[in-house]
């Protein structure tokens, strides 16, 4: 029974981008309101007052549309994975469509998978380009993810986003898809209920049966299933709720940390999300040389892995200057305190 | 409950107000917003422009009183934002302190947030401009 997914025709990544907000707080600053002195990660990106995760998708989506050089009516679906959706009911996705001119021919919905939501996005764009139904499929991840305030999911969940543009596998696509897979099980560690502003989680449960156990398994068996080895991947981009994490499913793998730091950004932005692994997989593509192969695994609480190699090609080197890299935005940075920080997650009543 | 809205009104601009299209008359006038006829020539005919979305920055305030419904965002720059293609627009800056802010300055158009009616009315979005991202 073969298990890793394969499309019909063979399809590729012809346009990536990501945006980051560029404010910060530091886990000292949440650490003193609160009386905590040991953290997870340095500081976490924070969404201006303007910016909710449609406005994070659609500069995201702008950035891909760019490196893509092609005509957004072209788009035959846009996708949005996020968990901070601003309209409980109203897609996200037609904002996006017509703030990036890609109305009205084509599909969009909302996906919601914890984490994984944009990757869950990918793994469909991937079939709808794969099948021959559409020349075109934009994947969004993005989001500004809330902790409840004291909690410490508070001092990583971080805003930001990024855009996969999936078109069939020409010279014109910055790498393309050896295969992916998908790993799922029913697995409460995290979730949030209907009206409720804040998540909830199994403290360690998150840890060995939810996030460990799924991305280990979707990584093992798509490499099983594709004859590739750790050694054959160059980079690898876990998904990063804190550091710590996606460092020691490297170390499980038996991949060395050296190829896992360059797609691991939370420590200077925080977990975001759904955009997590796709705003890790932007910052390898804006440093990776053509023929290397990047393995890219995902995590959504709930629970579940996505799991892809991609191989990198040629046009990366002409495509990645078109639009601002994710390091260009993760410099961009504006330190605030906890009451502006306050303030921007809207946490005063007037 | 919310305060009435127009959502129609809203939604007949969403189009400018996402992605800055004006309109174009056929003696090659620039406009925006779109109108029906030319101010400089009087042509009706006028058809949609996309704008590049670089601009500079002419003047600007910083909003310290807002009108309803842009209190939670005080305080805010307002500035008048001339496009490279020549019009000139009112709309807020982002992503800038207000020390920060010169005249000349070089900014490029972002969709973010403008207003929310309430809790349970409509989100509205829109252009507003910020400095251009140096890119390395």
């Amino acid at each position: 029974m073969r298990k890793v997914m394969k499309p019909m025709k063979d399809v590729g990544i012809v346009g990536y981008g990501a945006y980051v907000p560029m404010y910060r707080i530091r886990n000292e600053e949440i650490g003193r309101v609160w009386g905590v002195s040991s953290f997870p990660i340095e500081e976490k990106a924070v969404p201006g007052l303007d910016e909710d995760a449609i406005t994070i998708g659609i500069e995201a989506a702008r950035n891909a549309l760019k490196r893509a050089k092609i005509d957004p009516q072209k788009i035959r679906a846009i996708w949005f994975g996020t968990e901070s959706k601003p309209y409980a009911v109203k897609p996200s996705a037609t904002i996006i469509a017509e703030a990036i001119g890609a109305t009205p021919d084509l599909e969009a919905a909302d996906f919601e998978f914890a984490c994984k939501a944009g990757t869950e996005a990918l793994q469909a764009a991937i079939g709808f380009v794969g099948s021959g139904m559409a020349e075109y499929a934009m994947a969004i991840g993005a989001d500004t993810a809330q902790g409840r305030p004291g909690d410490h999911l508070e001092f990583t969940a971080g805003a930001g986003g990024a855009a996969f543009i999936v078109g069939e596998k020409s010279n014109e696509s910055v790498a393309y898809f050896e295969g992916s897979y998908s790993y799922v099980t029913d697995t409460p560690d995290f979730w949030r209920r209907q009206h409720e502003h804040y998540p909830r989680h199994g403290n360690r449960f998150t840890g060995e049966p939810a996030y460990f156990h799924h991305i280990i398994n979707a990584a093992k068996t798509l490499m099983e299933e594709l004859g590739l080895k750790p050694s054959d991947f160059d980079y690898a981009v876990f998904h990063q709720p804190n550091v710590k994490f996606p460092l020691t499913v490297a170390k499980i793998l038996g991949i060395p940390k050296e190829k896992v730091l360059p797609g691991l950004l939370t420590g200077r932005i925080g977990n975001t999300y759904s955009g997590a692994t796709m705003v890790g997989v932007s910052a390898v593509l804006d440093i990776a040389k053509p023929g290397d192969r990047i393995l890219w695994v995902s995590f959504g609480s709930g629970a579940g892995s996505n799991a892809f190699s991609i191989v990198v090609q040629d046009a990366i080197e002409e495509k990645r200057d078109l639009a601002p890299k994710v390091e260009d935005y993760v410099k961009r940075r504006k330190v605030i305190d906890y009451a502006l920080y306050a303030k921007a997650r809207r946490k005063y009543i007037l | 409950m919310g305060k009435p809205m127009q959502v129609s009104r809203y939604w007949r601009h969403f189009r400018e107000k996402y992605r800055l299209i004006g309109g174009k008359c056929e003696n090659g006038h620039l406009l925006f917003p779109k109108r029906p006829i030319c101010p400089i020539c009087g042509s009706r005919n006028i058809e949609e422009f996309q704008f590049s979305g670089k601009g500079k920055v002419i003047t600007w305030t910083i909003v310290r009183n807002p009108p309803s419904g842009f209190e939670y965002y005080k305080p805010y720059p307002l500035a008048l934002v001339q496009l490279e293609e020549g019009p000139v627009v009112l709309a807020q800056l982002t992503d800038v302190e207000p020390e920060e802010i010169k005249e000349g300055m070089e900014v490029e158009m972002v969709t973010r947030k403008i207003r929310e009616f309430d809790e349970d009315g409509l989100i509205l979005y829109g252009y507003k401009f910020r400095p251009i991202i140096k890119s390395e």
